[in-house]
């Protein structure tokens, strides 16, 4: 039998969910007997696969290249899971929704800079309006919630699942956990 | 000879059990430790069936009840936790989460929240609805507090132990349906209104909405126990 195919990714979010992944520490190479990382931040892999068994998703949806993103990997992808509270709910980076793109883009650009004032219009992606979860843009079948997930939890979640079970999440863990 | 005490005998969650005339479902049910969760709801306070979450189903009542305000009948036969309610509890969380923009990794709160307690505990895990990420304001013009309206639920908790405990009657609630919000005076800052300073809506806040500003980063636990205490030691009910 084939080892599970397994991919994450990084999108509007602070890569401490990443963090916390990687914080199961010797529980990760347990775990990895049981699948193939085909696609990570922390591996060197440049395009997303074309079959993936389970694809966590960390970071809201920001801008037009997130969502690019999130289209092709649910597209691709058996088993998507919101990873932590920004995939979840937008979390922190969310709270610009309150300002509008102008509001945060003159103040990070030109309020608060010295030198060269000016707002970037190449090679960086346009921002969306509002910040919102993965799962207002395509259907998530796991929600993970917590900030990040605790290690436990990752572990628990990912064992269950890798075993076929459901785990039960809000045993677990909650939003801002 | 005092007068024999009216005892109602009913029926909750398959469950032989009794109260006093005019006690409410949810009193009955906790003396029996049966939960409903509860949000603005507080031992000490009165009940104004506001947040929804405490409705149960009683046998030939064609509508769901709210347990806090809905007093036990003779031969009641109630039902706190079916699959209908579950789904009506979640979508009330649903809808409050939705509603203004509780950030619980940024909240001073987070951790001694009751409505991020309440969510883990009815299962919720995301929100279906879409954010509304309303423009709200945060006074922090109170020398001790500060009331962040991003986090409140409109459970009136504030209000209630402002004008039945302190006797002071501070707080109200301004505007109507989405436009609601808790004012202090007639909508002035809460620094300069004719607050006492005593603290009770801090600690019964449920959630971040009312924080101390001694408090830093999340640790913000809420002791709305004391109600109870004061209550005993002013020989109210």
């Amino acid at each position: 039998m084939s080892k599970i195919k397994l991919a994450t990714v990084w999108l509007d979010g602070c890569s401490g969910c990443h963090m916390s992944f990687l914080d199961m520490d010797e529980r990760l190479i347990e775990l990895s007997s049981q699948f193939d990382l085909v696609f990570s931040p922390i591996v060197d892999f440049k395009v997303f696969p074309d079959e993936v068994d389970i694809a966590l998703v960390e970071g809201a949806i920001s801008s037009d290249e997130d969502e690019h993103k999130i289209r092709h990997i649910r597209k691709h992808t058996k088993m998507l899971i919101a990873m932590g509270d920004c995939a979840v709910a937008g979390n922190v980076p969310s709270m610009r929704n309150q300002f509008g793109v102008k509001g945060v883009t003159d103040r990070v650009f030109f309020d608060t800079a010295s030198l060269q004032q000016q707002v970037p219009c190449q090679l960086v992606p346009t921002l969306h309006a509002k910040v919102r979860p993965v799962h207002e843009f395509v259907p998530v079948d796991v929600f993970l919630p917590g900030c990040p997930p605790s290690a436990d939890t990752f572990y628990t979640v990912l064992s269950e699942l890798l075993a076929g079970k459901t785990p039960d999440i809000a045993s677990l863990t909650r939003f801002g956990a | 000879m005092s007068a024999a005490v009216d005892v109602k005998t009913l029926i909750i969650d398959g469950q032989d059990v009794s109260g006093r005339a005019g006690q409410t479902i949810l009193e009955v049910a906790r003396e029996n430790n049966i939960p409903i969760p509860t949000l603005c709801h507080l031992d000490g306070l009165s009940d104004v069936g506001a947040c929804r979450l405490c409705l149960v189903e009683i046998k030939g009542v064609n509508k769901l009840l709210p347990a806090c305000v809905a007093a036990v009948d003779e031969g009641m036969e109630v039902t706190t936790n079916s699959e209908k309610l579950q789904k009506y509890r979640r979508t009330i969380l649903e809808l409050l989460f939705a509603e203004r923009n509780h950030i619980c990794a940024v909240c001073v709160a987070n951790g001694h929240c009751e409505l991020q307690s309440v969510a883990q505990t009815q299962g919720l895990t995301h929100v279906r609805l879409p954010y509304r990420t309303p423009v709200l304001p945060v006074d922090p013009s109170h020398e001790r507090f500060v009331a962040d309206h991003n986090r409140c639920i409109l459970c009136s908790r504030c209000v209630r132990v402002c004008a039945e405990v302190e006797g002071a009657h501070v707080w109200d609630v301004m505007g109507r349906g989405i436009d609601s919000i808790v004012i202090t005076d007639l909508n002035e800052p809460w620094g300069s209104s004719s607050c006492t300073r005593c603290g009770k809506c801090v600690q019964v806040c449920p959630t971040g909405a009312l924080f101390d500003k001694s408090k830093v980063g999340t640790e913000h636990p809420k002791y709305p126990d004391f109600l109870m205490n004061l209550n005993v030691m002013r020989e109210a009910k």
